[in-house]
């Protein structure tokens, strides 16, 4: 054995990124103390953690709202975006009429949309259907192009046999497209998460008192840069839990594993 | 147990007629021009042609999923039931998410037999493919001439009277394809099913067939069609021999003439 094959221990993913970061928060934590650059500034890492510890009692329930917006747009994104897509797939004729429509609504900033959701609907509601209209495209597209995935060979087998719909559904259209879907939900848990952010700082102090967003525009109108930080960092590990989270469930599904790699 | 078909070989009553079929594709191209071929019952029947002939459409139009924009295709009224009727296509078309032996259950999953019995009946076939102890074996972790032994046993998981086989050995290697070739004549000496195997190698069909076939390039029809003369079993020793050798030079030349009398 040469030095070369330790070069690649299975370790090296996880510890490479963990040493690096650590590393940065050291020379972050150093630049601030040496710098004496003050915390309205850029507080360091410490301080943050501090923050963090010392604000629960106003953060945690942000998070709590925000995180609940966002898992509840990812519910309505998974039943709307799978079903559409399905009825899609029975009729060429909806698909038609209704896809360009799905693509607009996709390709339009959710911050554009934002503020009439937010005069049409109170605040809470209109931060839900935002967070909805960004996570429901990945789930509506890759769902179609996995319905669409069909093996052809397989799609005659099933005629041959005379399955019945409901048979072609569940043993063949539903599989096929299980991993198309699953790759869609892990790209709508990351968005669903970043709509409720966008329309909760477009809602502004009309989010009184509710999510995570709302609590950094409002210390940034304190100058609270710490409360700032530590409001981002929630936001980022809800959004590296909610992908992990995801990415497990895809995993975990019997035959997933193996049917991703075929793709 | 059915006696050895081998012995009575073509002398039953047509189990598939086509009269005078024609098939036109809706972009107007015509696969099949006047196709008047019987499929008779205990028969191992190969049909022989050049690429792009129509043969796998004909094959379609015998196991029903296709229909003729021309003439008649009459099928025996005992294939009318689901599962009467096997498919073996060019591709194993495995289902990536079940394993060996879900994927031999599935014609009888599909035709609700209880899951018990299913199972005990799957894997008596894939034991009779050769293939005992992969039950559990994912498709992927079979080699090329494994998966396709599989693709055979889910054909006959239902003891079809008819075996449809459109070029199920033409991706693989010689060594392979010669033994499976060895175990389609055993199986089919076994359990007494009819063949129908398209092909584009004349030593193939010599050596498999009763009957050979040979049809015109596109539109297809027959040009002209050969018994075989073989000793009972066939085997390494017909294989080596020069009534092999000189009716395959013959099918040979034949098919050469049909490729060229459309060309």
């Amino acid at each position: 054995m040469n030095g070369r094959t330790s070069r690649f221990s299975p370790a090296l993913p996880l510890l490479t990124p963990l040493l690096t970061g650590l590393a940065a928060l050291a020379l972050w934590e150093l630049a601030v103390r040496w710098g004496a650059i003050p915390p309205y500034i850029l507080p360091g890492p410490v301080q943050v953690l501090q923050t963090l510890w010392s604000d629960r009692a106003i953060l945690l329930p942000a998070l709590g709202v925000t995180l609940w917006t966002t898992l509840e747009a990812l519910a309505l994104a998974v039943a709307g975006g799978a079903s559409l897509a399905l009825l899609f797939s029975r009729s060429r004729l909806l698909s038609a009429a209704l896809y360009p429509f799905a693509v607009v609504l996709q390709v339009t900033p959710v911050i554009a949309i934002a503020p009439l959701l937010l005069v049409w609907l109170e605040p809470g509601s209109a931060v839900l259907v935002c967070a909805f209209l960004v996570a429901f495209f990945p789930v509506l597209s890759n769902t179609a192009a996995g319905l669409q995935a069909i093996d052809p060979g397989l799609d005659e087998l099933f005629r041959l046999y005379g399955a019945s719909r409901w048979q072609r559904l569940v043993r063949l259209e539903a599989p096929t497209a299980a991993p198309h879907f699953l790759a869609g939900l892990r790209i709508a848990g990351g968005l669903a998460l970043i709509g409720a952010i966008v329309a909760e700082i477009a809602a502004g102090a009309a989010g009184q008192g509710s999510g995570l967003a709302w609590r950094i525009v409002e210390a940034g109108y304190r100058l609270n840069i710490p409360r700032m930080f530590a409001a981002l960092l929630l936001i980022s590990v809800s959004g590296v839990l909610i992908h992990a989270g995801l990415s497990l469930l895809t995993r975990l599904l019997p035959g997933q594993r193996v049917a991703a790699r075929q793709m | 147990m059915k006696p050895d078909h081998e012995q009575n070989a073509g002398t039953g009553a047509a189990l598939v007629r086509m009269q005078d079929v024609g098939l036109a594709w809706g972009n107007g191209v015509t696969a099949l021009d006047g196709l008047t071929l019987d499929v008779r019952g205990g028969e191992f029947l190969a049909i022989l042609g050049p690429s792009g002939c129509g043969k796998s459409t004909a094959l379609r139009l015998m196991a029903g999923l296709l229909a003729p924009t021309r003439g008649q295709v009459w099928r025996d009224g005992g294939l009318a039931g689901a599962g009467r009727v096997g498919f073996v296509f060019q591709d194993p078309t495995l289902t990536p998410w079940s394993r060996a032996l879900a994927n031999v259950r599935l014609p009888l999953d599909l035709a609700g037999v209880a899951r018990a019995e299913a199972n005990d009946r799957a894997a008596a076939m894939l034991a009779l493919v050769g293939l005992a102890g992969f039950e559990r074996a994912w498709p992927h972790e079979l080699s090329g001439g494994m998966r396709m032994r599989v693709s055979i046993a889910r054909a006959l998981a239902t003891h079809p009277d008819l075996l449809l086989m459109d070029e199920p050995f033409a991706a693989l290697d010689e060594f392979t394809r010669t033994r499976l070739n060895d175990d389609l004549l055993a199986l089919r000496a076994r359990l007494g099913f009819t063949v129908a195997f398209v092909t584009h190698s004349s030593w193939e069909s010599v050596y498999l067939a009763d009957r050979i076939v040979i049809m015109t390039a596109r539109p297809g029809r027959v040009l002209d069609e050969v018994r075989v003369t073989a000793p009972p079993g066939r085997g390494a020793p017909f294989r080596a021999s020069a009534a092999y050798a000189s009716q395959c030079a013959a099918v040979l030349a034949m098919a050469a003439a049909a490729s060229g009398a459309a060309a």
